[in-house]
């Protein structure tokens, strides 16, 4: 399980913000923080707005805001759409 | 010079100002679908991830929403439509409204009663001029279209959605625009948008593989309820990029034959006048001589 990577897609309205491969999200849904590995099973979650941590396979951390929108896993494939989203 | 010379003249000249004119449309028009088809291309991964999550939804849940579910009965439909609001773009707009009519006489045909959302001046002009009412319109924006105002017009017709018959709904919502297809070709489009029916570009599993098994949260209801409206806007964005492309793409192409006719009466008008200069150089020469001979004859006499 350790070697596997979550493809992770980061979208806003009018432009893709940030895709690429990654170890963890960390993401805010309006439910509380969620911390997503690879195999995490399928989910749809409505994004409260707040801090999206995405971890990548090297160790570095990638920080981004996103708010007004949901977060969806599906085979290893994580897609955040926010209305609203930046890199922090 | 002669009055037919300087009326030929005068006309090279007015069809030279004219070319110039349709000549830098044309060029500004070819820089913006570049840029139009760019919006496009960056506005789909966010319409494709939210398709993706309605389809995900509708089929791994079998919950009834509103927006989902067909009417009993439809008695009231909105259309939307989507023109520019500049003309010299052919029959750009003319195509869109075109379109519109014909899905409105249908629908009548199915007694409905029909409502309109017009974005785009065109629109606009096109129902003052025939004194028809429309319930809203935006204006403004339509070659460079932003998100915000697809916000509008979605929270516009999703409200009326929801509203009942009784007080004023609407019970089905039509969205007709101009199809970018390529740089010379545009498609009027009718998309029922809602109630929703079939969800582009769903993976339907194959038999052999194992549905996976969603969680929502908070619920499914509540999560359908969150994504529908985004969906909704993100349809109505896609449909204003659509048609924005699709306007300097024919703008562009009407822009090109109207240069290209002004060139050619240019050639023709310059023929014209160089003919009349040489029958009035010829017609010149003949006074002379007639005049000569005449002179030579009263001379020859005496």
């Amino acid at each position: 399980m350790a070697d596997k990577t979550l493809r992770v897609e980061l979208v806003a309205a009018d432009r893709a913000v940030w895709s690429g491969d990654a170890k963890m999200v960390i993401a805010k849904t309006v439910e509380g923080e969620i911390g997503l590995l690879a195999g995490h099973e399928p989910m749809l979650a409505i994004l409260g707005s707040g801090e999206v941590r995405i971890t990548l396979p090297t160790g570095e951390s990638i920080k981004a805001t996103a708010a007004d929108g949901f977060l969806s896993v599906e085979h290893d494939v994580v897609t955040i759409v926010a209305r609203d989203a930046q890199l922090a | 010079m002669g009055a037919q010379l300087r009326v030929y003249r005068q006309k090279i000249k007015s069809a030279q100002t004219t070319k110039k004119i349709t000549r830098a449309m044309e060029l500004i028009s070819a820089s913006r679908i570049y840029k139009a088809q760019q919006r496009l291309a960056a506005a789909n991964p966010y319409s494709r991830a939210i398709t993706r999550a309605v389809s995900a939804v509708a089929t791994f849940s079998n919950i009834d929403h509103p927006l989902t579910t067909e009417p009993a009965e439809i008695r009231r439909s909105a259309v939307v439509i989507f023109t520019s609001d500049r003309g010299l773009a052919g029959a750009f707009s003319s195509n869109v409204m075109k379109e519109a009519e014909q899905l409105s006489q249908l629908l009548r045909d199915q007694g409905k009663d029909v409502v309109y959302y017009l974005v785009g001046r065109k629109s606009v002009g096109f129902f003052s001029f025939r004194k028809r009412a429309a319930i809203k319109s935006w204006t403004g924006g339509t070659d460079l279209p932003v998100f915000t105002t697809a916000q509008e017009i979605a929270e516009a017709v999703v409200d009326s959605f929801n509203l009942g018959f009784e007080d004023g709904g609407v019970d089905e919502i039509h969205l007709v625009y101009n199809k970018f297809v390529s740089m010379i070709s545009q498609e009027p489009q009718v998309v029922r948008l809602l109630p929703l029916e079939i969800v582009e570009g769903v993976a339907t599993p194959e038999a052999n593989e194992v549905f996976p098994l969603y969680e929502f949260e908070p619920d499914a209801s509540k999560v359908l309820d969150a994504l529908l409206p985004v969906y909704i806007e993100s349809r109505i964005f896609n449909a204003m990029l659509q048609s924005a492309a699709a306007e300097h793409a024919a703008r562009q192409k009407a822009m090109k034959s109207a240069t290209e006719n002004a060139d050619k009466l240019i050639k023709n008008y310059t023929r014209l006048s160089n003919s009349a200069r040489q029958s009035e150089i010829t017609q010149q020469i003949s006074e002379i001589v007639g005049g000569a001979d005449a002179l030579v004859d009263t001379s020859d006499k005496e």
